[in-house]
């Protein structure tokens, strides 16, 4: 099969291949459509947005819920040669607007209930689009969005599609340290390398079935679309609800007869902790893959006790270069490893370094930070010279991105994670910047001091403490203060704990003392 | 069922509000859609009710609709023990 030249070409070669058979169903609503019905419906949405005037490298947002209809805009986006920016519909509406505001998007799909909401946040922040309401729970079928909304052709009739690999295909937001989230832009030719790597690496047929737990607007989700689709397997999507509840996870497993998994660690040990895994038929999972976390081994051993027939992989990698490294876990007899699993080796599509702080290269076995080139790499982050500046470095006339993450080659390549350099920490596979809660937090009338700080507890999982010191010295309450959170950042960003001080401790250069705070909360 | 109501209440408090005084924790405080609990927070409280009181939840019953509120949860479970 010739590798497809756009991501809209995925969908095209998986509907060559099994026209008539399943491509996506949404698991939530319990519909679904085939892969001439799905083509169809992104047709129809591509028409919608082409006689709105979308063009060919314009952003269009995404605010929906995970459903057919965010998924039909998203291949709409991309056989316009548009850029789609998906955002957290789940998340605070000042949010998205401020996302939507900085790649100035040219339309939005947004939910029916929240567009005037969405249409005010946007005024606020001096910005105007085009929005177009989607309800996903109506019994509206794809096709017929078309009727619903009145629109005016531009005046052109063949919807532009891109022609240079180096265009973007779309753009992720995550957690920024100065408390403004920040764009990785990732072109056609960088994602389609990695889903190239991952059809190499996984060898999907029509007969799988894969799941689509991570939502739009984080990288692994990536692997959950494109790659099935290419290959004419179909997409489970898993809503929202959902996806936080294990019990129900593991009845999709077997109702769906999942055959390939892609989750965070978190997720499947809550599946582990809270579903009954055990009394599932699972017998048509054939592999499993997790990301975004280290996985603690106890759990990972559990698991695979209970599943000891599918393969596992430990992929590991940010945003920006999405899957860099990755390894494929041993069977698990006579396995008794007691300390993670290395993230792997480097992925074909990429190179990498191993490099101290001055970027010379370490000795073979020593610690270092972790650098990576190669067609997978973002394309730097949206308007933000400074942050590229940050993020990538030249040695020797090549330029690498620099992960921020601390590795360490034991000899065979398959490299070891052990730790990040700055304040970034991974919660439930999702990058926090400890510093966006500070300055989200700082926004708050009573506080005086904060300082957020992660600790991970005995059983693995990455907790968030908030340290305040509050104007008027009394303490707060916890139920109103994360009520507020609720209001102003995202779910997994909320704080776990709160701790109130008269003030908070400082270094002798009269910066924050986190190590003085640590010891204080241990 | 007043001293279920209490010893809800106190679980909430003890396990997820550390320190918060009891009073602002009342019956209608928005536990779930306000994420005062997360998923993790709401699970633990499921598998403290299936033990304390004897009742069991399904995979859907496990969200705001049911545990939103203390009067929601105490009305629940409850219905349940019949």
């Amino acid at each position: 099969m010739a590798a497809p030249a756009t991501l809209h070409a995925c969908l095209e070669a998986g509907g060559r291949l099994s026209p008539h058979e399943l491509a996506v169903r949404d698991t939530a609503r319990d519909r679904e459509a085939n892969y001439a019905e799905f083509v169809l419906g992104v047709d129809r949405c591509a028409e919608l947005l082409y006689k709105g005037g979308l063009l060919n490298g314009e952003r269009l947002g995404i605010c929906l819920p995970k459903s057919l209809e965010s998924l039909a805009f998203l291949f709409a986006a991309q056989k316009l040669g548009a850029v789609h920016v998906p955002v957290d519909a789940g998340g605070p509406i000042e949010r998205a607007a401020w996302i939507f505001r900085d790649c100035e998007v040219h339309t939005i799909i947004c939910q029916t209930h929240r567009v005037e909401d969405l249409r005010l946040a946007l005024e606020e922040l001096g910005h105007r689009a085009r929005i177009i309401g989607v309800n996903p729970d109506s019994e509206t079928s794809l096709p017929q969005l078309l009727t619903d909304h009145r629109v005016t052709p531009r005046g052109r009739t063949e919807p532009a599609t891109p022609r240079d690999p180096q265009d973007l295909a779309y753009i992720l937001y995550t957690s920024g340290s100065t408390g403004d989230p920040k764009g990785v832009q990732v072109s056609q030719q960088a994602a389609l390398a990695f889903i190239d790597w991952c059809a190499r690496t996984f060898a999907p047929t029509p007969k799988d079935r894969f799941s689509s737990h991570a939502p739009f607007h984080f990288d692994l989700s990536i692997l959950d679309i494109y790659v099935p689709l290419l290959h004419g397997a179909s997409l489970h999507l898993i809503g929202e609800e959902d996806g936080k509840n294990p019990i129900r996870l593991c009845e999709l497993l077997e109702d769906e007869g999942i055959t390939c998994w892609y989750s965070t660690p978190s997720i499947l040990s809550l599946m582990l902790d809270y579903g009954n895994l055990a009394e599932q038929d699972t017998s048509a999972l054939r592999l499993v893959n997790f990301a975004g976390e280290v996985f603690p081994i106890q759990q990972l051993r559990r698991l695979r006790e209970l599943l000891p027939k599918p393969e596992y992989w430990n992929l590991y990698g940010p945003t920006e270069t999405n899957v860099c490294t990755a390894h494929r876990l041993p069977g698990p007899e006579g396995d008794s490893r007691d300390t993670p699993y290395p993230i792997g080796g480097v992925c074909a599509h990429y190179d990498s370094l191993i490099v101290d702080h001055d970027n010379r290269p370490v000795t073979p076995g020593e610690e270092g930070l972790l650098l990576i080139d190669g067609p997978g790499v973002m394309s730097g982050y949206w308007k933000a010279p400074q942050l590229d500046a940050q993020a990538f470095v030249e040695i020797d006339g090549r330029r690498w991105y620099n992960t921020g993450d601390v590795v360490r080659d034991p000899g065979d390549g398959e490299l070891l994670f052990a730790g990040r350099r700055d304040r970034m920490v991974k919660k439930r596979g999702y990058r926090v910047e400890l510093g966006e809660i500070e300055a989200t937090l700082h926004r708050h009338e009573d506080l005086r001091e904060v300082a957020v700080l992660a600790r991970t507890n005995d059983q693995g999982e990455v907790r968030i403490s908030a340290c305040l010191a509050t104007r008027s010295g009394e303490r707060l309450s916890i139920i109103a203060l994360k009520g507020w959170c609720a209001k102003n950042l995202l779910s997994y960003m909320i704080p776990d704990d709160f701790h109130f001080f008269d003030s908070l401790p400082k270094t002798s250069t009269d910066k924050t003392d986190y190590q003085g705070l640590k010891e204080r909360l241990a | 069922m007043a001293e279920m109501r209490e010893e809800i209440r106190e679980f909430i408090l003890k396990e997820f509000l550390p320190g918060e005084p009891a009073e602002s924790l009342t019956d209608d405080v928005e536990l779930v859609s306000s994420r005062i609990l997360d998923s993790l927070a709401t699970l633990k409280l499921v598998t403290f009710l299936e033990d304390s009181y004897g009742v069991e939840f399904a995979a859907h019953e496990v969200g705001a609709e049911h545990l939103d509120t203390i009067d929601r949860i105490v009305a629940f479970v409850e219905s349940r023990k019949g």
